[in-house]
């Protein structure tokens, strides 16, 4: 059987907050193998002036319903294109492609889960996946503002204990979802920590990780080609023997193991 | 109306491709990740991402950039060298009845020669020197741009290679047919022609380039015109069979070049959109064959009716 691309109904939408839409579309084969950490390659145009597909993470899947949620920020050209797309609309989509979330057998202390923005999305589908082995999560999950906070009801039903943050102050912890793990690993045993958000976040959780000894998976973002591990653009280091390596953030991530991610210069 | 007996078979360099599409360079890895798309020996030839004498780990992130129909990348030729293609990578692209196009690009003449030594030996079916890409510092440019030394490297490559050569030209040059017919005359059996033009985005928040190189080459729809009109020059000067690209997205588009007079087409950017391009392309030139009642593709190649000036 060859994979293929998939014309998929859009089911319901909603808008959750300022520009932050919530997307349901119809697909068997994608619902049917959908794991949390994977993302959907979707084309936002004609394919011909606008050529790149926006990768868009999964952020629930319902295989008995046989569909898919992701939820998007709009920023540019492509995240515009979903935006105006309706309920009854198709949309042409790849997936689920990428590397997903490990879920350990067994894991000694608390599971923690910090999203900071565009980044929590996905870790809702990993929360859900963690609570059906029998073990609650704790989510820490950052907004820039009181009205970008979103799901944290949804994350409650699956998780011990879910805490929010903003950058501004204007809804629960004034500062970055961070500072609640620095104070978790104070307080008690953490055994695993699973993150998603923008770069100097990840930055941070991986040298809290590292000066604590625990144990990390990292979600990466960067722009991509062809989604699939062809064309090598969306390259990102990984620490070798020596130095680093080039691995590719669409087929070897997105998820990687906090140890042997490099961080950029800049 | 539907034509079962049309012929389809091109021939490049001596080498039959059993259709005219072919995937560009650098566009399509090693034919693994595709491959499991479509059955790959649909295709007339795989031409393998750039290959370079030792591995090169690439240019850093971002890499890729999109513009108006089009996309600017700076890979910087990330590969695992030519021993590792011919070890690691050749062997599972033989299982496939299609033939294989050894992309390469060095830094000096000896390097060159010595990778075309390294594939003789090898089951590849031809070799495509790449004297044009345009993000390595040394080398790269400077070759595809000065017809002396197009001929000076063609020439010496050539005593190394058992298989056809083909040489990739730049279209960053003042006369392309002049590095066209240099390229002709030092012994090349094909050319190939777009590779991309050089080109730069600029974020105008963060007033920093978006490619982490600052610079990368344009392909897409954006540069076909471009292509199309230098293959059509350039098939006017030379006799060795042309593989043209740059933009192809569709069948039309591949009809457009081999009328400029290209023999075969590459699919490059269009595989990122749809990874089924270089089927969905196929199907769309055979099924122009037959509404032209065309029953060798042949005898389309070169047949722009241009206006008497
Ligand atoms: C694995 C992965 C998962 C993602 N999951 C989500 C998600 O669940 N929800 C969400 O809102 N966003 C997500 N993003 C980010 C999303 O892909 C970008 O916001 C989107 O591509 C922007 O496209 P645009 O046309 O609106 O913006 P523009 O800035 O106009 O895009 C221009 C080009 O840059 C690329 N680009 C811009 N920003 C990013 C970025 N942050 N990462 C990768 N490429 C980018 C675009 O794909 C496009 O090719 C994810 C990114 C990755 C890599
Ligand atoms: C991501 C990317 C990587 C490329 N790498 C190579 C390469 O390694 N060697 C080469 O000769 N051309 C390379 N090219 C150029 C293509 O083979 C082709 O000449 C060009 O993209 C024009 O065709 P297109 O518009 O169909 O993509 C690359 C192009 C892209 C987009
Ligand atoms: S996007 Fe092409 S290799 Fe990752």
């Amino acid at each position: 059987m060859y994979k293929q691309t998939y014309l998929c109904e859009i089911v319901e939408k909603k808008q959750l907050a300022p520009e932050i839409i919530d997307m349901t579309i119809k697909s068997k084969e994608l619902a049917a193998d959908a794991l949390p950490g994977q993302f959907l390659n979707i084309r936002c145009g004609d394919g011909c002036s606008t050529i790149l597909r926006r990768p868009i993470s999964i952020c629930d899947v319902d295989p008995a319903a046989d569909t898919l949620r992701f939820i998007f920020q709009v920023k540019g050209s492509g995240t515009q294109f979903l935006e105006a797309k309706q309920c009854g609309d198709t949309l042409d989509i790849m997936g689920p492609l990428g590397s997903p979330f490990h879920l350990l057998e067994k894991v000694d202390g608390d599971v923690i889960l910090l999203g900071g923005g565009i980044g929590v999305f996905p870790l809702f589908l990993l929360a859900k996946s963690i609570y059906e082995k029998g073990v609650k999560p704790t989510a820490y999950l950052g907004f820039r503002s009181a009205d970008l906070v979103v799901m944290e009801a949804e994350f409650k039903q699956y998780t011990k204990d879910v805490k929010v943050s903003t950058d501004d102050g204007s809804y629960g912890m004034h500062g970055y979802a961070t500072a609640y793990l620095i104070n978790h690993i104070k307080n008690k045993k953490v055994g695993l920590v699973y993150a998603c958000g923008p770069e100097p976040m990840l930055r941070q959780v991986q040298s809290i990780c590292h000066e604590n000894k625990v144990r990390c998976q990292l979600s990466l973002e960067q722009r991509m080609g062809c989604g699939i591990g062809a064309c090598l653009v969306c390259a990102c280091k990984i620490k070798k023997q020596e130095g680093f390596a080039y691995q590719h953030v669409c087929k070897d991530g997105p998820v990687f193991w906090s140890e042997d991610v490099v961080f950029g210069g800049e | 109306m539907e034509n079962t007996n049309k012929s389809l078979k091109v021939n490049i360099g001596g080498v039959m491709l059993k259709n005219p599409i072919v995937t560009a360079s650098g566009t399509f890895g090693f034919g693994k990740e595709y491959g499991e798309y479509f059955e790959l020996s649909r295709l007339g030839a795989i031409c393998v991402k750039g290959l370079t004498l030792t591995p090169r780990p690439g240019n850093p992130p971002p890499r890729i950039a999109e513009t108006a129909s089009g996309i600017l990348n700076s890979v910087g030729l990330q590969n695992p060298g030519v021993e590792a293609f011919v070890k690691h990578e050749l062997p599972h692209i033989l299982k496939h009845d299609t033939k294989v196009i050894a992309n390469i690009a060095g830094n000096t003449l000896e390097e060159y020669c010595h990778m075309a030594q390294i594939i003789s030996d090898s089951a590849t079916d031809l070799v495509e020197m790449n004297i044009s890409c345009p993000n390595v510092k040394q080398g790269g440019v400077a070759f595809g741009t000065d017809a002396e030394m197009v001929y000076n490297i063609t020439h010496e490559v050539k005593k190394y290679c058992k298989q056809p050569l083909i040489v990739k030209l730049s279209p960053n040059v003042t006369d392309i047919t002049q590095i066209a017919k240099a390229a002709e005359s030092g012994g090349a059996d094909a050319l190939s022609l777009i590779n991309t033009l050089l080109g730069m985005r600029i974020d105008i928040h963060t007033k920093k380039p978006i490619l982490a190189n600052n610079v990368g080459g344009l392909s897409g729809p954006a540069i076909k015109p471009v292509a199309v009109r230098m293959v059509w020059q350039v098939a006017s000067a030379v006799k060795i069979p042309i593989i043209g690209m740059g933009g192809i997205m569709t069948g039309s588009d591949a009809i457009e070049f081999m009328l400029a007079g290209a023999s075969a087409v590459a699919v490059g950017t269009a595989n990122f959109s749809d990874p089924l391009a270089c089927v969905r392309i196929l199907e769309e030139v055979e099924s122009y064959l037959d509404k032209y009642e065309i029953t060798d593709i042949n005898d389309i190649v070169g047949k722009v009716a241009v206006h008497r000036k």
